[in-house]
């Protein structure tokens, strides 16, 4: 397939590149725990509300980290004009969207597994038992988060005012995924856990309506 | 002194006086409003249980179907912009968003002062006042994106692509608040029951005149965004030919 | 824009020919009505004052910058069959303002990189053979951002050669080199001249290439003002522009 060799070659020169200095890994960890951590302050929760509040607190907290973190994937590109570099390589252009979206959810997904242990001490949360279910819901979400963070980092790039624009553009957006997240994951959390399929079907949908609309308009984002 | 050049694309005729054809729209729409306002307030039957203040029903609900109307324009206006690259997309693409959030904006004003007075409370955060306010933002961030960029076809490019996202995003975004309050339910504000039959004919008559404030006011920005294309051409032409005499 | 290309030519070159070229941006005209062909082999210098439209021209035959209006169709060899868009640019190599290089890989990972996008076989050792004629073969495993102004040239060009590109586009390919740069980037014009790659050089009229340029297109405010092909001798045109930009 056209696209899967250069979005592999692509995707492991981003991964290359950030693994190298790991600065955009080290700042959004440090800055997710900050707030998860202020947040435990100002409402002190019993594990009542812990179990009420933190699905939300846990997907805002992403969301906010992620519209931080995602910002430079195609300011980074402006340095030196790689952008047209990578334009002029016989590829779909598409395959640099597809590399970004993929190295973008594959370093949300690293700073989620290092935080969940923490959030779940934090919270008092029994993430073990329903590890594997909730698995799935951070990936979709996360694919969700990646794949509107990365299209609108395309989009404020060229704009000014680009670390406002992007999370302005982007919580609008992400209203749908956010509240599917949220809700799927405080049913994991529930006394009495359980899957909620429509909400996991609601992100899967999501995902693959937005990354449809991604491969069919996204390239016009890279012209000049 | 400039020299117009006979050579510009498309936009041959652009300083033609269209004031007749304008005034004449503009007269008949505001008649047509001022009719609709007429009815709603004082021909339409008084409502049962909420009385004088349910009559703002006739412009909330059509301020609603306006809106959509004009940002299913909006999603037509991008695609087309973005396939065949033609400056006329990008303006009725502008054009309709800001009527369009101007309805909404409609909408979210008169859904608490219906509101308040009925059930005491200015705002909840029910399905379809939640879905609006999204639908508020996003258009609004539309428009703002477009301030933002300064370069008219990178503007009209990134903004189409925007807009196609949030236009695609619109049913997500009703459908999982929808059935999130069907699992968290909240006092709902709105209409509760059927439609008396003479309270339909004027709430469709007051569509009507929405509808004729939709095509006028979005024809009237279509033509401001036409002009300032002109007007900067001939801007550019002018300091042109003036440095070409000058030299 | 339509490109189309023959699989196998002896000669490598590969033939250009803008139609009605227009670009617009917003209301500013970047280019109007620019007709040039430039035929397989030929190694033109492209001439005119800043705003002229030289990289707007480069750009848009790099197939970066989608006109406005008219179009660029390429040929190589003799026969004219379409191919898709994809393949095309494999024959084409561009040195522009920018680098385009990445700052945070070293001149290898670069090279590799652009190897493996550009589908060739061998990536390492194609990065390696680029490497060291540009005379960067020692500080292959630094990275781009600690070298110097003269050194990132050399790089940038050694890249644009990589795919061993039918048609070259250069946007003032000497500047920021110094003078042994110069001299191996007026061999390596030279050198590909000789295997009849098409050459598009936009420059001040400075002299790094002058004794292979044959033909040399003036442009004026997005036109096409002047064009030594009826004549056949770019100098004049040339000189022209060396003094209208030591004047200036």
């Amino acid at each position: 397939m056209a696209l899967a060799r250069p979005t592999a070659i692509l995707l492991s020169k981003e991964l290359q590149t950030e693994f190298r200095t790991r600065e955009l890994l080290t700042t959004t960890i440090v800055f997710v725990l900050m707030v998860l951590v202020l947040f435990s302050f100002t409402f002190d929760p019993t594990s009542i509300e812990s179990r009420r509040f933190a699905p939300g607190l846990l997907w805002l907290t992403l969301l906010f980290a992620g519209s931080l973190m995602l910002h430079p994937s195609f300011t980074r590109e402006q340095t030196n004009d790689t952008l047209a570099a990578l334009r002029l390589a016989p590829i779909d252009p598409t395959a640099i969207l597809a590399a970004k979206i993929l190295a973008n959810c594959c370093f949300l997904l690293v700073a989620e597994a290092l935080l969940l242990p923490i959030f779940a001490a934090l919270y008092n949360l029994h993430v073990l038992p329903v590890l594997g279910q909730f698995s799935v819901v951070l990936l979709l979400g996360t694919l969700a988060l990646a794949t509107i963070g990365t299209v609108f980092s395309a989009i404020s790039s060229q704009a000014r005012m680009r670390e406002l624009l992007l999370p302005l553009l982007l919580l609008p957006v992400l209203t749908p995924a956010l509240i599917a997240s949220t809700e799927a994951t405080a049913g994991l959390f529930d006394e009495q856990p359980y899957l909620s399929l429509q909400w996991v079907g609601l992100l899967a949908a999501f995902d693959a309506i937005f990354l449809t609309v991604t491969w069919l308009f996204g390239e016009y984002l890279l012209e000049e | 002194m400039a020299t117009l050049s006979a050579s510009t694309p498309a936009h041959a005729g652009a300083l033609r006086p269209s004031n007749g054809a304008n005034l004449l729209e503009t007269v008949l729409v505001a008649l047509l409003l001022g009719f609709a306002g007429y009815c709603a307030l004082f021909v339409a039957p008084t409502e049962k249980t909420m009385g004088v203040i349910q009559r703002i029903f006739y412009f909330h609900v059509p301020s609603w179907w306006s809106a959509f109307i004009a940002f299913a324009i909006v999603l037509v206006a991008n695609v087309a912009y973005l396939r065949g690259r033609n400056p006329k997309w990008d303006w009725l693409g502008v054009s309709a968003a800001e009527v369009g959030v101007a309805f909404v904006t409609v909408g979210l004003v008169t859904g608490p002062i219906w509101a308040h007075p009925v059930w005491r409370i200015w705002w909840t955060w029910d399905a379809r006042l939640t879905s609006a306010f999204v639908l508020w933002v996003l258009y609004v961030s539309f428009l703002l994106l477009r301030t933002l960029i300064e370069e008219p076809e990178r503007r009209a490019v990134v903004s189409a692509v925007f807009g196609i996202f949030a236009a695609v995003d619109i049913p997500l975004v009703y459908f999982s608040i929808w059935f999130f309050r069907t699992q968290h339910p909240q006092p709902v504000i709105g209409d509760g029951g059927s439609l008396d039959p003479s309270m339909g004919k004027v709430l469709l008559l007051c569509w009507a005149a929405m509808l004729g404030i939709l095509v006028v006011m979005v024809r009237q920005r279509y033509r401001v965004e036409r002009l300032r294309w002109d007007v900067d051409r001939l801007r550019l032409e002018a300091s042109q030919s003036n440095s070409e005499s000058g030299r | 824009m339509s490109v189309a290309s023959q699989p196998n030519s002896s000669s490598r070159g590969v033939t250009v020919e803008f139609q009605d070229i227009e670009k617009r941006y917003g209301v500013r005209y970047a280019l109007r009505g620019v007709s040039l062909r430039i035929d397989a082999g030929e190694c033109v210098a492209l001439v005119g004052a800043n705003g002229s439209g030289k990289t707007t021209l480069l750009r848009i035959a790099a197939l970066l910058v989608r006109p406005t209006k008219g179009t660029v169709t390429f040929r190589a060899g003799s026969s004219a069959a379409p191919l898709a868009h994809l393949p095309g640019q494999q024959r084409i190599g561009m040195v522009a303002h920018n680098i385009l290089l990445y700052d945070d890989l070293s001149a290898e990972e670069n090279l590799e990189l652009f190897a493996k996008l550009y589908g060739l076989d061998r990536p390492k050792e194609r990065a390696a053979a680029a490497l060291q004629p540009a005379g960067l073969i020692n500080r292959r495993r630094d990275p781009v951002r600690d070298f110097s102004r003269g050194m990132r040239q050399r790089l940038a060009i050694a890249r644009a050669l990589l795919p061993a590109p039918g048609l070259l586009l250069f946007d003032e390919p000497a500047t920021g080199l110094d003078p042994a740069g110069q001299h191996w980037l007026g061999d390596t014009l030279g050198q590909l001249h000789d295997t009849g790659c098409t050459i598009l050089m936009s420059t001040h009229g400075a002299s790094e290439a002058h004794s292979i340029v044959t033909r040399a297109v003036r442009l004026a405010a997005g036109n096409l003002a002047e064009d030594s092909a009826p004549s056949g001798d770019p100098q004049r045109i040339l000189t022209a522009a060396l003094a209208a930009e030591q004047g200036s």
